[in-house]
């Protein structure tokens, strides 16, 4: 069953300052969709929020399944990956040791994510070593190894060069094809014009606009993204 | 430096012979000390670990005082667990005074809080760096004290080391609830006492040499064993 998320007037406050909301909004349950933002603009909070790790300060967000199934099929990968300092074999089988996976299961997916995610070659080498682009590619192989159903991405290609980002955009083009729901932050507009089903425009924290890909590039509704889209700074 | 030369000579003689006393009381010395590093690392290393991890009401109190009692003097530890283990005091009944298993209770007391607060430092570290992954992939508080515990294997031996290093030197609790009886709770420093307040210093020096010669080869058989410091491992 795809997944759906809703948020009502969903609100995140720390200590007394308002980062993100009030929110209302509904997620679709298939695409690939684009947070555009500013710095500060509270993306990274409302794929948190929706993760199901930032705590609301009020309002709520439903996934139309349980909570467990919500949190079992769902996978984040960070801004800056976050390596465990063991090898690239053992960081792809930890999401899937942690769910007891039989040792055939884990042998035989962990060689086939390693050659999706083009790090076959590597797999005995000390995670903690690779180039800041194998460690983001294996992150998003380490995201992926369940099969989640829904994956968040905080800027994944922050500080990569064009290389690693096709090949970045490469795995999730196919991991959407697989019937993956991917939620992602970017800063870079070419990456979102190549990715995005359809885009959430955040500003100071509020929701500016959501709507389909295209219609967004090609004539956003409101003077604030119009700006962002053509490339001006909007505070 | 008359009885310096004296006790390298008297260590010398010691092990070329394999005086057998001296080996009884070096193994004795080891069982010990081991004995009570296990026990105590089993208690504080996934102690200091979930310490790193959980946020309770009184957790700073508890890593204070957890700080604060890795300088427990050991002539107190020793004192305590005298008075309980005596005949009249609560386990008097086990009859453990003046027993090995009497120093090993002694020294693990002393020396879990001191491995308990290194391991919860490191681990601390550690944390702030998998905190975010950890939580994403709903990890139980059990998968995170492991995988914690795994990863910062090395900072682990450090604790234990220090811990170890506590113990194998300790000597005001194991003289107290030992009692330095021959042939049944003697061990290296207790000896070492003992052959200084009767005078023999070249002995006293001989059996010290020794006990600084085993603490270096623990050191170095634990490294070995587990493979630190070499390339392309942590």
């Amino acid at each position: 069953m795809a997944m759906t998320a809703t948020l009502r007037e969903a609100l995140v406050k720390r200590r007394g300052k308002r980062i993100l909301g009030p929110v209302t909004c509904d997620l679709t349950p298939e695409g690939i969709t684009i947070v555009l933002g500013p710095n500060g603009a509270g993306k990274t909070t409302l794929l948190k929020v929706l993760h199901g790790v930032e705590r609301l300060t009020d309002g709520t967000v439903a996934w139309n399944v349980s909570p467990e199934e919500a949190h079992t099929s769902q996978a984040y990968v960070f801004q800056s990956p976050i390596m465990l300092r063991r090898s690239v074999r053992q960081n792809l089988a930890y999401p899937l040791q942690l769910i007891r996976a039989g040792k055939a299961e884990i042998a035989e997916r962990t060689a086939h994510w390693a050659t999706r995610i083009g790090l076959a070659d590597a797999l005995d080498r000390p995670a903690t070593r690779l180039s800041g682009g194998e460690k983001q590619k294996l992150a998003l192989g380490r995201a992926l190894i369940r099969k989640p159903k829904v994956l968040f991405l905080d800027e994944p290609c922050a500080n990569l060069d064009g290389r690693a980002t096709r090949e970045i955009e490469a795995v999730l083009q196919e991991a959407h094809r697989e019937g993956t729901r991917i939620i992602m932050t970017t800063h870079d507009l070419g990456q979102a014009r190549r990715l995005a089903s359809d885009v959430i425009f955040l500003l100071k924290g509020h929701l500016h606009e959501q709507s389909k890909g295209d219609a967004f590039f090609a004539g956003p509704a409101t003077a604030e993204a119009r700006a962002f889209v053509k490339g001006d700074i909007v505070e | 430096m008359n009885d310096i030369w004296a006790g390298l000579e008297a260590a010398f003689w010691l092990i070329v012979t394999l005086d057998p006393d001296l080996l009884e009381i070096t193994l004795r010395s080891l069982y010990v000390s081991l004995t009570a590093l296990v026990i105590a690392s089993a208690i504080a290393l996934p102690f200091g670990s979930w310490l790193a991890i959980r946020r309770f009401k009184y957790r700073r109190a508890t890593i204070a005082v957890l700080n604060a009692l890795m300088g427990l003097p050991p002539v107190v530890v020793g004192l305590i667990v005298f008075l309980l283990l005596s005949r009249s005091g609560p386990f008097g009944i086990l009859g453990l005074l003046f027993t090995p298993t009497a120093m090993i209770i002694a020294q693990v007391i002393i020396i879990t809080p001191l491995i308990a607060s290194i391991t919860h430092q490191a681990m601390r570290e550690l944390w702030a760096e998998y905190h975010d992954l950890l939580i994403s992939l709903n990890t139980s508080n059990w998968q995170r004290v492991t995988t914690l515990i795994v990863d910062g294997r090395r900072a682990l031996l450090t604790a234990s080391l220090a811990g170890f290093g506590r113990a194998i030197g300790e000597v005001g609790a194991i003289m107290i609830v030992g009692g330095n009886i021959e042939h049944a709770t003697r061990v290296l420093t207790t000896a070492i006492a003992l052959e200084t307040g009767k005078g023999d210093f070249a002995l006293a020096l001989g059996l010290g040499f020794v006990l600084i010669t085993l603490a270096l080869l623990v050191n170095f058989a634990i490294h070995a064993l587990s493979r630190t410091e070499r390339e392309g491992r942590w």
